[in-house]
């Protein structure tokens, strides 16, 4: 009875059913779980965390004040500690804790995290007065702020010295955006003036067209560089002047008095007297600042927005580029190729070229974009540049070119089966009219194929977005001096290097000199890259179901 | 299969009862020996006929028969098939389309076709019914406007579409549609239409006045038909030719055809012995 009834059960198809069910939910747990332990990781790090001040007590030394923030803590056996040459008592229980604290001030303590014992921790208390300053180096400073000073002389102390402090803050923030605004965009603007300058005179120079009139053109050029230059410098330098006017006097928890100035500090704050809506206010001040701002402190501080800004740019160019091959070549294999043995092998051989591994692709792209035909075209067309390479080095167009090669099959297959559905009467209809082929083709297949050429697009985007391997090899760098769209002529540098979010994850986590620090930076990168192929994907599809809307082929 | 139209009123449509011969008409269309093999497989065996102007021509027989096959060689539809290849001639006024150097697309301009199932292309109305004139460079907007309601007139399909012509054609019912992709076809004026069983995808009434412009259209037009419904074969065509296995087994006016054949063959399809 009760065997008939399983037996009956499994004939029913539930089982599959449930199967089925099953692994759509643990697929969904998956990338749910993916994501929020991403979001959590790493948007948590812009939150301004207590900072707690407490008394050390390693048995047999010197007991020391600690402030820091507390970053994680974990459970150790005993014998570990003990192991590794810290006091531990002999008996106990079998497990001590062990915390991690961000106790910035490296020029001080040589390292801005400490591990300590937990049980060796007494008398935890969070002071209000507690100041915690971002600097531009040196990682935070946790302290107590003393006084305000400006050109050396007392201004402020005591509960007055952190008002002013703000207000002064306000105005280094000020001038930290004119110099560099002054530095990047108008001085950035006189050096590429006088590199082009100087390209000029030495190309003129090789072509032996270089005479007195030439010469005195060029000169007078350079002179009015050089005036604009001079002028600038002046601004600058009293810029720098009113930047470094203002110092503070700082004192540690273990009460080490400290001059700082005021030009380092990016902002101050007191975490144990903010209000949960002055810490929102703060968190999203961060979010954004991380978003918009440049990188600090070999990537592990401030913001990521070159390697935004290079991703969607390498991406868009990347598409611009697969978009027209991929459809020209499907359209050529689908459409006017005999279909044959030669035409099936070829089909094969592009199939099989999304298998490559990406590596593989970075390599040819070095070697045959960059040293071949990089090389090649600085030899032809930039002879003045030489010895320094213009596009025999790696740089956004390779990177580029090389992730459109990568991403080639996948355009062409999918541009190949939209063609490959639309309807054949569709196309016997415009012929029957007087279309020749190609007309068919322009005016009825390949609008209808559209969104067949986006979906292809969309999977390209979303592989090329996410590739790193192939692009350290081809144009993308760590630090970028300049982002490739500027406002320099020609605007866009295609010679340029770029940064880029995939390998920013990676440098910053595990190339980093300040690994602790940089942790957090990880899952927040990695977070916005996942957001901004998910934002770029989006805007592709929407635009296909657009087309799709509008050319839906007959369904009777 | 196509349901039977009993229920329509043939004398309707007027027909004209006069008797016909071919050898008073004036020729068309002349084909004087035509074979045609898909690959190693014949299809059409020495057909010959002269489709006669301004009248409409059905071609009638089972299914496989060649008669779509013949039709599709009257404007070279047959040239996309691959591994088709044909033997002998056909005169359009009197030049062969398969002489080397015929412009094939301008072949198929002067020689209109309407396919079985509607085929309205993913445009507005009036893109569809301008889309062969676009074809020929005219950009004039006065002259696309004209056309666009004359065509519309001639397929009888204006009244219904005049206020939304650049609404998307696939919002059309299945019949409108298959007017539109006949006013999209004598938009660029052919001399010959060739309809592929232009009504065995519509309901009645929509077949119906699909016969009833085929009735209108033949004073302006040859007009060659491939029907299975031998009811509109005897209600439309002047002229039926039966073909069977490929071969031309009759061919005379269609009111001999029908209540007087010729052949043993005939007699049997039209009865409905086989078929």
């Amino acid at each position: 009875m009760k065997k008939d009834s399983l037996k009956n059960w499994i004939k029913s198809g539930t089982p599959w059913i449930w199967m089925n069910a099953g692994a759509v939910a643990i697929a969904v747990i998956m990338t749910l779980g993916l994501l929020s332990v991403i979001a959590v990781r790493g948007l948590a790090h812009f939150w301004p965390a207590d900072v707690i001040v407490a008394d050390y007590q390693v048995p047999g030394g010197e007991p020391r004040l600690l402030a820091g923030e507390r970053v994680q803590a974990e459970e150790v056996p005993r014998a570990r500690l003990a192991a590794s040459g810290l006091p531990v008592a002999a008996e106990g229980g079998e497990f001590m804790t062990r915390e991690l604290l961000k106790v910035g001030n490296r020029e001080v303590y040589g390292a801005d995290f400490s591990w300590v014992v937990g049980e060796w921790l007494s008398n935890e208390r969070t002071p209000k007065d507690i100041v915690v300053l971002e600097r531009r180096e040196w990682g935070n400073f946790y302290g107590q702020l003393l006084n305000v000073k400006e050109d050396g002389k007392l201004v402020a102390e005591g509960e007055a010295a952190w008002d002013e402090l703000q207000r002064r803050i306000k105005r280094i923030d000020e001038l930290h955006g004119q110099i560099s605004h002054l530095e990047k965009v108008d001085i950035g603007r006189i050096n590429h003036g006088l590199e082009r300058l100087r390209l000029k005179t030495r190309k003129l120079e090789l072509e032996g067209r270089l005479d007195a009139t030439a010469q005195a053109e060029l000169d007078a050029e350079r002179a009015r560089w050089d005036a604009e230059y001079k002028a600038l410098e002046g601004q600058l330098t009293s810029l720098h002047q009113g930047f470094n006017r203002d110092s503070i006097g700082v004192r540690t928890i273990d009460g080490r008095e400290l001059q700082i100035s005021l030009g380092k500090v990016v902002r101050a704050y007191q975490p144990n007297a903010m209000s949960t809506p002055q810490k929102l206010g703060f968190y999203a001040a961060k979010v954004w600042e991380f978003v918009s701002d440049e990188p600090r402190e070999a990537n592990t501080e401030g913001g990521i927005f070159p390697a935004i800004f290079g991703t969607v740019l390498m991406t868009i160019i990347m598409a611009v580029i697969v978009t027209p091959f991929g459809v020209i070549a499907a359209v050529y294999l689908r459409e006017y190729a005999k279909q044959g043995l030669l035409t099936r092998i070829i089909r094969i051989a592009v199939n099989n070229l999304a298998g490559v591994p990406s590596i593989v692709y970075g390599v040819f792209g070095l070697g045959f974009f960059v040293y071949v035909l990089g090389g090649s075209l600085d030899a032809l067309f930039y002879p003045e540049a030489a010895p320094a390479p213009v596009f025999g080095t790696p740089g956004l167009m390779w990177a580029s070119l090389t992730l459109a090669i990568l991403t080639l099959p996948v355009v062409i297959v999918s541009t190949e089966e939209g063609l490959a559905r639309i309807p054949r009467i569709l196309r016997e209809g415009s012929l029957a009219l007087g279309a020749t082929k190609s007309e068919t083709l322009w005016k009825v297949v390949l609008p209808m194929a559209s969104p067949a050429m986006m979906t292809g697009l969309i999977l390209a985007v979303a592989r090329a977005a996410g590739e790193v391997a192939p692009l350290m090899l081809v144009g993308v760098v760590k630090l970028a001096p300049s982002l490739p769209l500027n406002g320099n002529y020609p605007y866009l540098h295609l010679d340029q290097k770029i940064m880029h979010l995939g390998f920013h994850i990676f440098d910053v986590g595990f190339q980093s000199p300040n690994v602790e620090a940089a942790r957090p930076l990880v899952y927040a990168t990695a977070l916005l890259l996942v957001i901004v192929i998910a934002v770029l994907n989006l805007s592709a599809v929407v635009i296909r179901n657009h087309l799709r809307e509008k050319y839906k082929a007959l369904d009777h | 299969m196509q349901s039977n139209t009993h229920s329509i009123d043939i004398s309707a449509l007027g027909r004209d009862k006069r008797s016909l011969s071919l050898a008073d008409e004036l020729v068309a269309i002349e084909v004087p020996d035509l074979s045609l093999y898909y690959g190693q497989k014949q299809a059409l065996f020495n057909v010959s006929m002269n489709i006669p102007k301004q009248r409409v021509t059905a071609f009638i027989g089972p299914s496989g028969c060649g008669k779509s096959t013949l039709l599709r060689c009257f404007n070279r539809m047959n040239d996309l098939v691959d591994g088709c290849r044909i033997e002998g001639a056909i005169n359009l006024d009197g030049h062969n389309i398969y002489r080397k150097g015929e412009d094939v697309a301008d072949l198929r301009r002067r020689v209109g076709m309407v396919f079985q199932k509607p085929n309205p292309f993913p445009k507005s109305i009036y893109e569809n019914v301008v889309y062969g004139l676009r074809i020929q460079g005219i950009k004039q907007k006065r002259v696309l406007d004209e056309t666009v309601e004359w065509a519309l007139k001639g397929a009888a399909l204006w009244e219904e579409v005049k206020d939304r012509l650049h609404e998307s054609a696939l919002g059309l019912s299945g019949g409108q549609q298959q007017r539109l992709v006949i006013a999209r076809t004598i938009a660029v004026q052919p001399e010959v239409l060739l309809l592929d069983e232009p009504s065995s995808a519509l309901d009645p009434i929509s077949s119906l006045k699909v016969e009833e412009l085929i009735y209108e259209l033949k004073a302006k037009y040859t007009i060659v038909i491939v029907t299975h419904n031998m009811q509109q074969a005897a209600r439309v065509s002047d002229y039926t030719a039966f073909m069977y296995m490929g071969k031309l087994i009759e061919y005379g006016d269609t009111d001999t055809l029908f209540t007087n054949p010729a052949k043993k063959q005939t007699e049997d399809y039209i009865t409905g012995r086989y078929g």
